[in-house]
């Protein structure tokens, strides 16, 4: 693994009228390293993959991919920039009126401008990847169940080849036991493809099995971040509440009693 | 204080809408002329808004020619002047309800798919997916509903003015005793080629509202299905206030000589 950071965010703040979701933001995931970041729902793990993908513009802060500040980028060299990226979308995101094989040959397609013929050849190797038979390219998404959606977001997010990857709550939605054939694809495609990657995730498992680091995300800063294996042990009692999954703790959720 | 607090509220609201919907204006007509250009899309887009609303523009012409027939009957009976049926009919239905009842019929059906549609993505990700996957949403959605909703309204409505007409025909000749030749030699000869322009025009105008109307609503819809639901309300409702309001303006201002 070379030694260098991939993606650097410094200071990255976001906010949506009156509420601060990200409140200075400083995270370094280096090059070929899989961060994962956890936190409580609405604690702005999204936010953060969305300022990076350039979905959502920061108010301040500065976020480097390879030195290279993406925040105030030309459109060109933004879309130059996404062709180096994946995402998996919580819920796959994926194109209603696509067949299968066409959801995972889209970013081919029309970022790379391959032709349909290659492009649908490389989809069905991807599909193949995560696990798919050819047949189910010519199926619609709607067809699908949630396990094979999330394999084809997958598929899709791998198609190009990126050198950063995204996970936005890989296994959410999912049964424990295709959770798991998720966290394993996502393991071996990323060690095939020698990516960088950051997941979001609240599952633990996925934390175990996916992250080299984790970080975690509370009241709009990084309050923990370490090696996975020391998360168990990392001294910070909202880092433990969390893991354990505990309703008592430093972490106060509101929720009116009767 | 506070009523007149609540109308400024609601003014500067109102205000700041419009300079969305014009923004989002600008920014896909921007996009009208850089490529890259998917014409498969636009090609798709013809069909569903052109071809598939034929069956219910059509209707809407005939019913509403054959009646506006019967009316101006009925009504210049009153002073000797039923010769005017064939002339009246074809002027109200070129250059008035051609038009306007084609652009609301449209609007009813395509713009509210269209904000359904893209709402949808927007609330799964589909939009934010596509720019992941170095696709501008703009290019890919919006700019092929608003070319193909601008070109394929003229066509849509130069065929309602026909059936409509026809429609006219119809009950002139059947019902209310008119010679077929004299009403077709009245109808020809009362038609003038500013008639059919008023209508081409207006009917491009209707389109380049419905597409953005519904494509606006659409793309900033949040909320998950109660947002799409609104966004489609929201659709519907601004298209068919600006398509009226439009009609009035290029009546009065353009072609109201």
């Amino acid at each position: 693994m070379s030694q260098h950071a991939k993606i650097c965010l410094e200071g990255l703040q976001k906010g949506f009228g009156s509420k601060i979701v990200l409140d200075g933001i400083d995270l370094e995931v280096m090059a070929g390293e899989s961060l994962v970041v956890i936190g409580g729902s609405g604690s702005g793990k999204s936010v953060m993959i969305k300022c990076i993908l350039g979905l959502l513009k920061p108010e301040a802060g500065r976020i480097l991919v390879d030195g290279e500040d993406i925040v105030n980028a030309t459109p060109g060299k933004r879309k130059r920039m996404l062709r180096r990226f994946g995402m998996l979308f919580q819920g796959s995101a994926l194109f209603d009126s696509l067949k299968v094989w066409e959801n995972v040959a889209f970013g081919l397609i029309q970022g790379q401008h391959l032709g349909r013929l290659e492009a649908k050849k490389i989809a069905l190797e991807k599909l193949a990847r995560v696990g798919l038979p050819a047949d189910v390219g010519e199926l619609s998404p709607a067809e699908l169940s949630g396990g094979m959606q999330k394999r084809v977001g997958l598929a899709r997010a791998i198609a190009a080849e990126p050198e950063i990857i995204f996970f936005d709550e890989p296994t959410t939605g999912l049964d424990p036991i295709m959770a798991d054939v998720i966290n394993d694809l996502i393991v071996e495609c990323v060690r095939d493809l020698g990516a960088t990657t950051i997941t979001i995730t609240h599952d633990m498992s996925s934390v175990r099995k996916i992250a080299d680091k984790a970080a975690m995300l509370y009241n709009g800063k990084i309050i923990w971040h370490g090696p996975r294996d020391e998360i168990d042990h990392s001294g910070n009692e909202y880092v433990d509440q969390f893991i354990h999954g505990r309703a008592e703790g430093p972490i106060r959720m509101d929720v009116l009693k009767p | 204080m506070n009523f007149l607090a609540t109308i400024g509220r609601v003014f500067v609201a109102a205000l700041a809408d419009i300079g969305d919907v014009v923004r989002f204006a600008g920014r896909t007509l921007s996009h009208l002329v850089l490529p890259p250009f998917y014409f498969g899309l636009m090609w798709r887009q013809m069909l569903h808004i052109g071809y598939f609303s034929l069956p219910v523009v059509g209707l809407a012409a005939i019913f509403t020619g054959a009646a506006l027939a019967q009316q101006i009957f009925v009504g210049s009976q009153r002073f000797n002047a039923e010769g005017t049926v064939a002339g009246i009919v074809v002027i109200a239905i070129v250059r008035e309800l051609g038009p306007v009842l084609g652009g609301l019929m449209v609007a009813g059906r395509v713009s509210s798919a269209m904000a359904a549609e893209l709402g949808t993505m927007r609330v799964t990700e589909q939009i934010d997916a596509l720019t992941t996957l170095s696709t501008d949403p703009y290019k890919y959605l919006v700019v092929p509903r608003l070319v193909a909703a601008v070109l394929t309204l003229p066509i849509l409505v130069i065929v309602a003015n026909i059936i409509g007409v026809f429609g006219g025909f119809l009950i002139g000749t059947q019902k209310l005793g008119f010679n077929v030749a004299n009403y077709l030699q009245i109808t020809v000869d009362f038609l003038e080629a500013s008639d059919i322009t008023s209508s081409l025009v207006k009917a491009a105008m209707f389109g380049f509202i419905i597409a953005i109307m519904g494509s606006y609503h659409g793309y900033n819809s949040s909320g998950g299905a109660q947002g799409v639901g609104r966004a489609t309300t929201n659709a519907v409702v601004s298209a068919f206030i600006l398509i009226l309001l439009s009609n009035l303006i290029i009546t009065v201002n353009v072609f109201g000589t």
